[in-house]
């Protein structure tokens, strides 16, 4: 196996912590970017997992494909329960009652699980300043439960509760900017990331786990089944997505912005769009208004991290 | 000193682990005090002041999966809130200790006591045990960790005092000391607990073909959790004096009517008792102490020869038969050969005290309603038409 | 089943053959393949590796033919097979 190991994926851990196996979808962008992300984390974690996708494909009795310690609870309360497992941890240890070896918590959920339902317990976590991990992996809308929309849901997107008709474009509200709110609680670190920038993901993962206090990661994860494309596409769509600034990747440490990939020049947004079933019945003034929006949101980031 | 204070003592000397509360009236003093407490470091224990109930039970879980010992307590619509998750914490199987300070469920809005919200957590799969005045919050707080955290139970545990008659009562009250807990709470260990070096799965899901056989399971192990809790009561009589039964009896044995209640109005009822006793009445009292698992044998053993069975309810369950104790007491009687006729009343709703007098009218009534067989089942007991 | 339905063996979902589930297979050219491992990095079952003569192949024991590895490669050494 020498050979492996003077090659690019010698910079990626060996080791899979997240197993084959699961039942996740074929060309699922959130099992891939989960599996990366476990690869950076390594074992000393305690996952606490939102119910969504991964949860369910990755858990059915008996099965597991955890090869950390895990956690499922409920839908709305992934930041509470690692708020409980991170106190533990700490006062177990101050009491002398574990060892005093260093473990990080990490919370996942998907854009449901945060930015709806999730919020509450999330903000509440974030403002007493727990050391925990949390990771939102974004497919856009609830994927597991049949495709309904989320506050996260992009604008003129097809779900099954904002679906294009005679009198609806699909979506009709813009995208929760959940980083933003992140940073709003002035927390340490937040960043995007996505798994078709795959180094990317996992430099942001250890430099967050490696952060003492909360710290936020928003995944997109592209969908096959919920965004209507040929599996195959999954990891071109998220190329497209960052290049057509529809989701731009940056980071933000104690406040200040940093833009990790610049264009001189971004794409259509036409490009990214047209891949997609979800957006297919959008007509070209929706599509210009996506346009607008876009161009407007990225030169607005670009003057933060300037 | 109050019954609050007493269940803040009661975690203090236990020492707990991870306090997860929020702060709703009646236990506002309970959270309160333990946040003093964790202060000014007479209890070493990490406070997590969580923004809503439903985030303090999740904590809670999350802290006992890595094998802290963890405390909160609620009242009413915020044991309403956390009601999803009452159920992850006993089907993984977690010991978190919870103090109910029972209260109204809105709406209106009523900040004071009576036993909805309890009953509207009837199935949770919690062990669920009522004190009667602070003396007993005290006591059974302690002894709630040692049942739920006992490893052949493993259940959380409930502990239910009247919201404002027992948490704001002040009354003398005898502690216990550092060292004699010590000796009777052994420390907390879950067999799972979340770690690295032994990683496990928690809360996996489970298809058609499995789940009955785990809620199975589950229902198997709170029943036999019986044994465990009646074992501990009398490990704590030994130390402290004070002896613990699923079913408390006053005057019961040779009685032709006896009143059933559960929490603080039994102490009105043990007056109305003696009361009755002095003018010629065979009147005895039961106590029901512990509410999950149901105490079905002691319940029966209870009753003896006794003709009638008056049992209050400090809950209304709408368009529903009777009371739910009542409901339940019936049950628990019903294959029984010899069985008292069962007269249900419910009282005592949103704070509203029941006197000595309206005890003995519940008596009067109760053997009134018994030989004519009424009709209706349930009757309310001081409220206006 | 272990109390509260835990599940003791970390990772056994590996028993599961997601294999069965594809209707099309990755085929390799080594010719053109630089081992530049991509394919390995994309799977998003992670079930792409080294084999025991040193070329990158899909375990077909959990392969869902996704694919992503014939999209992303870098010389289009990887291609996708109807499956018999």
């Amino acid at each position: 196996m020498e050979r492996f190991a003077i090659y690019v994926p010698r910079l990626l851990p060996q080791k899979e912590y997240f197993a084959p196996g699961h039942r996740a979808c074929l060309g699922c962008g959130e099992a891939l970017a989960v599996r990366l992300v476990c690869k950076a984390l390594g074992r000393q974690v305690i996952v606490t997992n939102a119910t969504g996708c991964i949860e369910i494909i990755s858990s059915p009795l008996p099965y597991t494909s955890w090869r950390v310690p895990w956690i499922h609870s409920l839908f709305e309360n992934t930041a509470a329960t690692a708020s409980g497992i991170e106190a533990g941890l700490k006062i177990l240890t101050k009491k002398g009652k574990r060892a005093a070896k260093k473990v990080k918590v990490v919370a996942m959920a998907g854009d449901g699980g945060t930015s709806d339902i999730g919020l509450q317990a999330l903000s509440g976590a974030w403002e007493r300043g727990h050391d925990f991990l949390y990771l939102c992996f974004d497919n856009e809308a609830y994927m597991n439960t049949g495709i309904q929309r989320s506050s996260a849901t992009p604008f003129g997107a097809f779900t099954t509760t904002s679906p294009a008709g005679k009198l609806s474009i699909g979506q009709t509200t813009w995208k929760k900017n959940m980083p933003a709110i992140a940073v709003a609680h002035d927390i340490p670190y937040v960043a995007t990331a996505c798994p078709s920038y795959p180094f990317d993901l996992i430099d942001k993962v250890n430099k967050a786990a490696a952060v003492t206090g909360p710290a936020y990661l928003h995944i997109l994860s592209p969908c096959p089944t919920g965004w209507r494309y040929t599996p195959d596409l999954t990891i071109r769509l998220g190329r497209l997505a960052v290049e057509t600034g529809i989701f731009p990747l940056y980071e933000v440490e104690n406040g200040k912005y940093k833009l990790n990939f610049d264009f001189p020049r971004l794409r259509p947004v036409g490009d990214y769009l047209s891949l997609q079933g979800r957006f297919r019945h959008l007509p070209q003034e929706v599509i210009d208004q996506i346009q607008a929006r876009v161009n407007a949101e990225y030169q607005k980031l670009k003057k933060k991290a300037a | 000193m109050e019954g609050s204070f007493a269940v803040a003592e009661a975690a203090k000397l236990a020492d707990a682990d991870v306090i997860a509360a929020y702060p709703i009236t009646p236990q506002t003093h309970i959270v309160e005090r333990l946040a003093e407490l964790v202060a000014n470091g007479e209890l070493d224990a990490e406070y997590i002041p969580v923004e809503s109930e439903h985030s303090a039970m999740s904590a809670c879980i999350g802290a006992s999966a890595v094998g802290a010992r963890t405390f909160t307590a609620t009242a009413g619509q915020g044991l309403e809130l956390m009601h999803e998750v009452l159920y992850i914490a006993s089907s993984l199987r977690l010991p978190v200790i919870m103090a109910v300070a029972n209260r109204a469920l809105s709406a209106p809005l009523s900040v004071w006591g009576d036993h909805s919200d309890v009953m509207a957590v009837r199935d949770c799969g919690w062990v669920q045990i009522f004190a009667e005045n602070g003396q007993q919050a005290f006591d059974l707080t302690l002894c709630a960790f040692r049942i739920g955290e006992h490893p052949q139970v493993l259940f959380p545990v409930m502990v239910h005092l009247d919201g404002f008659h027992l948490s704001h009562v002040v009354e003398p009250m005898s502690l216990l000391e550092k060292s004699q807990v010590e000796k009777f709470l052994p420390p907390y260990t879950h067999p799972f607990a979340l770690d690295p070096d032994k990683p496990v799965t928690m809360g996996a899901f489970a298809g058609p073909s499995l789940y009955m056989e785990a809620k199975k399971a589950q229902d198997a192990a709170l029943r036999s959790a019986k044994e465990v809790i009646l074992q501990a009561w009398q490990e704590f009589g030994k130390i402290s004096g004070r002896y613990y039964r699923a079913v408390e009896h006053y005057r019961s044995e040779d009685a032709r009517v006896l009143l059933l209640t559960m929490g603080s109005f039994s102490e009105t009822a043990m007056v109305a008792v003696d009361e009755l006793r002095e003018q010629g009445e065979k009147i005895g009292l039961i106590r029901l102490r512990l509410w999950r698992p149901f105490p079905f044998e002691e319940i029966c053993q209870a009753v003896g020869d006794a003709e009638v069975l008056v049992v209050l309810d400090r809950c209304l369950s709408f368009g529903a038969h009777n009371g739910p104790v009542c409901s339940e007491v019936r049950a628990a009687l019903y294959p029984q050969e010899k069985k008292p006729k069962v007269v249900g009343f419910i009282g005592g709703l949103g704070g509203r005290d029941i006197s000595v007098k309206e005890f003995q009218q519940m008596v009067t009534r109760g053997l009134e309603r018994a030989e004519k067989e009424i009709k209706e089942e349930v009757e309310i007991i001081g409220v206006r038409e | 089943m272990e109390i509260g339905c835990v599940v003791t063996s970390p990772g056994n979902a590996t028993q599961y053959r997601t294999g069965d589930w594809r209707s099309q297979r990755p085929i390799w050219n080594y010719d053109r393949c630089i081992k530049c491992g991509i394919c390995y990095i994309f799977c998003p079952e992670g079930c792409v590796n080294l084999n025991p003569e040193g070329d990158f192949a899909a375990d077909l024991y959990y392969c869902k033919g996704c694919g992503i590895c014939a999209r992303e490669c870098w010389t289009q050494a990887i291609t996708m097979v109807e499956e018999e």
